[in-house]
């Protein structure tokens, strides 16, 4: 099955590849280690996951305000995911979408954390703000 | 996004390939947010000299104007890194050079930090080094636009101070900074500063410990949205607001919160709500109250404390003179250290008093530039700490990994100098 997303490019471009959810907010510093590109809050669902390369979908940003930084360095040590698609746009998300350059929605007129699952096909089209998702 | 002629003749070069630079970032940060236009602003508070892998490797391989041009204007180039527009600070970063031989760092950070410090410094940026530029010279005015990082100082300026500010990043401050402009959107905008949630104390919230509590509970409860706070408040000081303001951007995202009566945009309650309709009230009553306080002391199991930190946020005057008082004549116990973090400016200030003199004669020590959590590092073997901020009791396990304790000063003192945690929610 697929099906379309509309929302808001948040930074232009276009990727696809597999997506990995988190139901969770994220953090940046203290939530991931750009070394590695994994999730390494303990109690967080994605503990030890990595996002490397994966479509990220999440709720939005939490915690510090070294998010973008975080984010940044995973582009600068090739760990960073391949886009992001999220459900609440701050200056966090927002700007550690910039600074990680991948191609992110955001603002979409379905929570993008209810209807995309792990695993599930995503082309993320920033240029025209549509995501489409193929269910595995 | 609309541009003023200025910002475009910035954007076009006007003033050099730095400042071009960073109005690219500006112009793709603010078309990310949506945000119409840009704002002026004279007042950045931000981090450029915090040691990290990714900048050491820069800075060997190309220097600190590279490092500047990648990190904090998110640009490929490699250009002269001219003098900051607008006056601009460094908030916390890693340990300094009193911390050698205390913390177990890394002597080469502190080097790293110590380049960066000369290096910054000769362009511009005053280095405050502190979570809390507003205890040590950077006070903007009620609505001032400002572009700060740090959770609790970003809450703090917007609610106590009433200046906007939101939750700025490495590379938007130094934008910022070379630029005087920042995205005029979300906490810039009068419309966006009224109360969301209306939350109701049925206990007495008075002293740091309970402001402390309190706003772990609001935080809690609102996330990321604008909290008024009203009910048995009893007379807040600069340190229980900036407990109870850093505590709710731990639990929450809180940027901004009123308090009818004490803080500058809540003359009244309908006020604080910008004359819209008042929610519903969440009431934070003796029940709440206790399953916060459970809630910070569920990280420990261990009543052997091996370490104590105060001042997260750095801490005031006041605080360190409280922590004096309680520490004169006695000394700590053999297996437990104790560390008080604060700006360098004040601690200069309780040199002068005699404070640090007493805390050190009982073992203690007075550091600045960074806490446990800034830096990952506890003193050698620490496997249960204590601490009187609800901030550093939320992050310090989880980056650690050790156990936490939290309650009063007096009981922090206590445990460091028994060995033993006894503290208890009267």
């Amino acid at each position: 099955m697929t099906f379309e997303l509309r929302g808001r490019g948040i930074v232009p471009g276009r990727a696809e590849g597999e997506a990995l959810v988190s139901r969770e907010t994220i953090s940046g510093w203290g939530g991931i280690d750009p070394a590695t590109g994994t999730v390494i809050e303990r109690r967080h669902e994605l503990f030890g996951v990595c996002f490397t390369g994966k479509v990220l979908v999440f709720p939005g940003a939490k915690g510090s305000s070294g998010w973008s930084g975080f984010f940044q360095s995973t582009r600068l040590l090739g760990t960073a995911p391949l886009a992001m698609v999220f459900t609440t746009l701050s200056t966090k998300s927002a700007l550690g979408a910039v600074v990680t350059r991948v191609p992110a929605v955001s603002e979409l007129d379905r929570d993008p954390v209810e209807a995309i699952r792990t695993g599930d096909w995503v082309v993320v089209d920033a240029d025209s703000g549509v995501v489409t998702v193929t269910s595995r | 996004m609309r541009l003023a002629d200025d910002e475009k003749a910035m954007l076009d070069g006007a003033e050099g390939p730095a400042v071009a630079a960073a109005m690219d970032l500006l112009v793709r940060y603010g078309e990310a947010l949506g945000a119409a236009r840009l704002c002026d602003t004279r007042n950045v508070a931000g981090t450029m000299t915090q040691p990290s892998p990714v900048k050491a490797r820069l800075v060997r391989e190309h220097g600190w104007d590279k490092a500047f041009s990648v990190i904090n204007l998110d640009s490929d180039g490699d250009f002269p890194m001219p003098r900051m527009r607008v006056p601009m600070c460094q908030l916390q970063h890693g340990f300094g050079d009193d911390a050698l031989g205390v913390a177990p760092y890394p002597a080469e950070m502190v080097a790293l930090q110590g380049d960066a410090e000369a290096f910054y410094a000769g362009h511009g940026v005053n280095i405050l080094a502190t979570c809390t530029p507003y205890q040590v010279g950077n006070l903007p005015v009620r609505g001032e636009h400002v572009a700060w990082m740090e959770s609790s100082a970003v809450v703090y300026a917007n609610s106590v101070l009433g200046a906007r500010t939101n939750c700025e990043g490495g590379a938007s401050t130094g934008a910022a900074g070379l630029t005087g402009k920042i995205p005029c959107w979300g906490n810039h905008l009068a419309e966006n500063r009224h109360g969301t949630h209306l939350i109701e104390a049925g206990v007495p919230v008075e002293g740091f410990l309970d402001w402390g509590m309190f706003g772990y509970f609001v935080g809690d409860v609102v996330q990321e949205n604008r909290p008024v706070v009203t009910g048995d408040l009893r007379q807040p000081d600069l340190a229980d607001l900036k407990h109870f303001g850093a505590a709710t951007a731990s639990s929450g995202g809180v940027e901004l919160y009123h308090i009818p009566g004490v803080t500058p945009e809540a003359p009244t309650l309908e006020a604080a709500f910008g004359g819209r309709p008042v929610p519903e009230k969440v009431t934070y009553g003796e029940r709440e109250r206790r399953a916060v306080y459970e809630t910070l002391n569920n990280q420990g199991e261990s009543a052997d404390v091996d370490f104590v930190l105060l001042g997260c946020p750095h801490a005031s005057l006041d605080q360190i003179a409280r922590a004096a008082r309680a520490l004169e004549g006695r000394r700590l116990h053999p297996g437990t250290e104790l560390w008080i973090m604060t700006p360098r400016a004040l601690r200069s200030v309780a040199d002068r008093n005699g404070y640090t003199e007493i805390i050190r004669r009982a073992g203690g020590q007075v550091l600045t530039d960074s806490c446990p959590a800034m830096s990952r590092s506890a003193p050698e073997g620490t496997r249960v700490f204590a601490t009187d901020s609800a901030k550093q009791a939320h992050y310090l396990p989880a980056i650690l990994g050790i156990e936490a304790w939290f309650g009063t000063l007096e009981e922090c003192v206590d445990a460091a100098v028994t060995g033993t945690w006894r503290g208890e929610l009267r």
